[in-house]
């Protein structure tokens, strides 16, 4: 995004740069946990014995991964087409409300057909809620940052509402839904592999996992591979030259849009369907935005943002083991990785392409 | 006398919970008519009004904590204005990640100094603003309908409250009518003008940046210091945004985005007062519906679909030097 681009080969383009600023944004952890009195090499290692080091850890790190494979995807898919989408987590939160109001409402069909149903639900709530702040900035002008933020809020009262008031189980004080029939719920991995002789630990992990790997496959085909992806990134490289070979730059904004939410709807079926098995508020907890570290960090390549998506699950999962054993160090640290890995991966990157250009060559670099 | 009373309570509290937004919006405006967006306003209040919180509760003395949350936002402002200026990176990642940065700090650090769950300990007496009573009340209270509107709804506020209101003044004069406004505006026109004229586009940016970190600051003291006894973890609540929103539905100018945001305090006046009362002919008002207003009108101001919204030329846009 830098006015004056620093040329880097093409290895260190797509490694380095992401790899220098995570370590750089892990330093600034290791420093925050020294200032609060701990030790960061002991923290480090809980960390990682809490995400990997057991396969109720990598379970868990695994099912965390899945939401931010979706909500990574949904700004990489975004970025491509030279948008910012930072409405993740109001898309996912309508996303949730579909979903649910298909679980809830079209319980009598069986699992076969609701599953599939409820998921395309999900998808069809998340894009309808991208693709207003689109079409609002192709044909209107708008600006999609500011729309999706505003979509966030609009989106967080929105479900406020229908659960206090509208599909709120009856008679409960707790703002959530009724739980879904048992049939209208992803399956837990541990059930899904225990056919095939496999004994796993009881996680959250379920087959929205699977879904989450379907949906790298597919955006990589998609950007990489098919005549919209290559019209996205063209649109995102240059709406003008878009123009000129006959792409419609607005068309493409709203498509992309669209499939951004879609994408983010992800994060609702593996909450909503796969764990909680209703509809809580609050469940996007800020995967949304950790999203756009993810895809800043993987250069919005899908293989990128799995690799990333991994790293912040078992941050995630270590945080959280590691807040067990160590109450001072919360799990918000991941949030502040988050935040340091977008600034230094996002905002500096101008910063640490000279960094890495002046290391790779000494004396000419800057 | 009646309607009065409850009209001046009603400017009361629609004064007092319009100060945040109002101290956000002045900041949003004075970074983006430089040509900086801006969409870290929340996490600066955030961090302001906990280093505030806890600097308060240190020394028992509210300005002094007014001072820590000015500095802790000015520093977070300064990373913005890193990135944004110096390196020239975009804006709204860069905001982004200073709203993360502060929502996931204050939690961690109150949590480990005070073990609160990301609480700090309660103010009391001096560590919090306490209420001014102006000059005349007592003289004025017996004149009908301005003496009671005086004294409930202008008098006894804290001193952030005048000095948000003293903000939007000098915010509008200084934009206005000096020298460096004049030169602050251009630089968020057409930077490339100013920098010819010979006067440095990244000085000019680092003040805008700094002003609107030390007004996020103001605003976040408020919240800590003055509104509540203490830092709540993330009890900013999106009131950055809001200001964001009374910023663009004013068009960015000072006086509108004061009367945006006393109508976006008033909404949330009215819906506090609103929980579970039916108006006549209307029913019952979801107070989610009113609180969702102020977003819903600006994503339709917007779209253009009243009025139009014209931002500063170069707001958003890193400058590069000619060679």
């Amino acid at each position: 995004m830098s006015a004056a681009p620093i040329e880097l080969p093409r290895w260190a383009d797509t490694a380095l740069v992401p790899v220098v600023s995570v370590a750089a944004a892990l330093l600034v952890a290791g420093l925050v946990v020294l200032g609060i009195g701990e030790s960061p090499l002991e923290a480090t290692a809980l960390l990682l014995k809490g995400s990997l080091g057991s396969l109720e850890g990598l379970g868990f790190t695994l099912y965390y991964a899945t939401n931010f494979v979706f909500t990574g995807l949904a700004v990489a898919v975004a970025f491509h087409a030279g948008l910012f989408n930072i409405g993740g987590e109001g898309q996912a939160t309508v996303a949730g409300i579909f979903a649910a109001l298909a679980c809830l409402w079209l319980a009598p069909l069986p699992g076969i057909l609701l599953v599939p149903l409820a998921i395309l639900a999900a998808a069809a709530g998340g894009a309808v809620w991208a693709f207003i702040p689109g079409y609002l900035q192709a044909m209107r002008g708008s600006h999609v940052v500011i729309t999706t933020i505003m979509f966030n809020f609009i989106a967080a009262t929105l479900i406020v509402y229908l659960l206090v008031e509208v599909i709120g189980k009856p008679g409960s004080m707790q703002p959530e839904t009724a739980d879904f029939a048992k049939h209208a719920t992803l399956t837990p991995m541990h059930q899904l592999l225990a056919p095939f002789g496999l004994k796993l630990p009881t996680t959250p992990l379920n087959s929205a996992f699977l879904l989450a790997l379907a949906a790298l496959v597919a955006v990589w085909l998609l950007i990489y591979r098919s005549r919209l992806g290559y019209a996205i990134r063209t649109v995102g490289a240059n709406p003008r030259a878009a123009a000129y070979a006959g792409i419609s730059p607005a068309k493409i904004t709203m498509v992309a849009m669209a499939l951004s939410g879609a994408l983010a709807g992800g994060l609702a079926v593996n909450e909503v369907m796969g764990v909680q098995h209703r509809l809580v508020l609050d469940f996007t907890a800020g995967y949304g935005f950790v999203g756009i570290a993810v895809a800043l960090m993987g250069r919005g390549h899908p293989v990128g943002v799995g690799l990333a998506a991994l790293l912040f699950g078992a941050l995630y999962q270590g945080g959280a083991e590691l807040s067990f054993d160590k109450p001072t160090i919360t799990r918000e640290m991941v949030v502040v990785i988050g935040g340091v890995v977008i600034l230094f991966a996002g905002a500096l990157e101008g910063l640490f392409r000279r960094l890495v250009a002046g290391t790779l060559r000494p004396g000419r670099g800057g | 006398m009646e309607i009065v009373q409850t009209l001046a309570v009603i400017l009361d509290s629609t004064i007092r919970l319009s100060v945040p937004l109002l101290c956000a919006a002045m900041a949003g405006l004075w970074s983006e008519r430089a040509g900086v967006v801006d969409i870290g306003l929340e996490g600066k209040m955030l961090i302001a009004a906990f280093a505030s919180a806890v600097i308060a509760y240190k020394t028992g003395s509210a300005w002094a904590g007014l001072g820590a949350g000015i500095a802790a936002s000015v520093a977070l402002s300064l990373v913005h204005g890193f990135a944004a200026i110096t390196w020239r990176g975009n804006q709204i990642v860069s905001g982004v990640a200073i709203n993360m940065l502060a929502a996931g700090l204050t939690v961690i650090l109150g949590n480990a100094w005070y073990g609160q769950g990301g609480r700090t300990p309660p103010l009391e007496g001096a560590a919090r603003f306490g209420e001014i009573e102006l000059p005349l009340v007592e003289t004025l209270k017996s004149v009908p309908v301005l003496g009671p509107l005086y004294d409930i709804a202008v008098s006894g506020h804290a001193a952030p409250v005048y000095l948000a209101l003293l903000c939007v003044v000098l915010t509008a004069l200084v934009l206005k009518h000096t020298r460096f406004g004049l030169r602050l505006r251009a630089v968020g026109e057409n930077p490339a003008a100013v920098d010819t004229a010979g006067v440095s586009v990244a000085g000019l940016r680092y003040a805008a940046v700094i002003i609107c970190g030390a007004l996020c600051g103001l605003g976040g003291t408020y919240l800590a210091v003055s509104q509540s006894a203490g830092f709540l973890p993330q009890m900013t609540a999106g009131k950055g945004f809001i200001a964001l929103a009374a910023v663009i539905f004013a068009n960015w100018r000072p006086w509108p985005a004061l009367f945006a945001c006393l109508l976006f305090g008033l909404l949330d006046a009215i819906a506090i007062r609103l929980q579970g009362v039916a108006l006549p002919g209307i029913g019952q008002v979801p107070v989610q519906a009113i609180q969702a207003l102020p977003y819903v009108m600006t994503v339709v101001l917007l779209a253009g679909f009243i009025g139009k919204a014209v931002p500063p030329k170069a707001s958003g846009l890193p400058y590069v030097k000619e060679r």
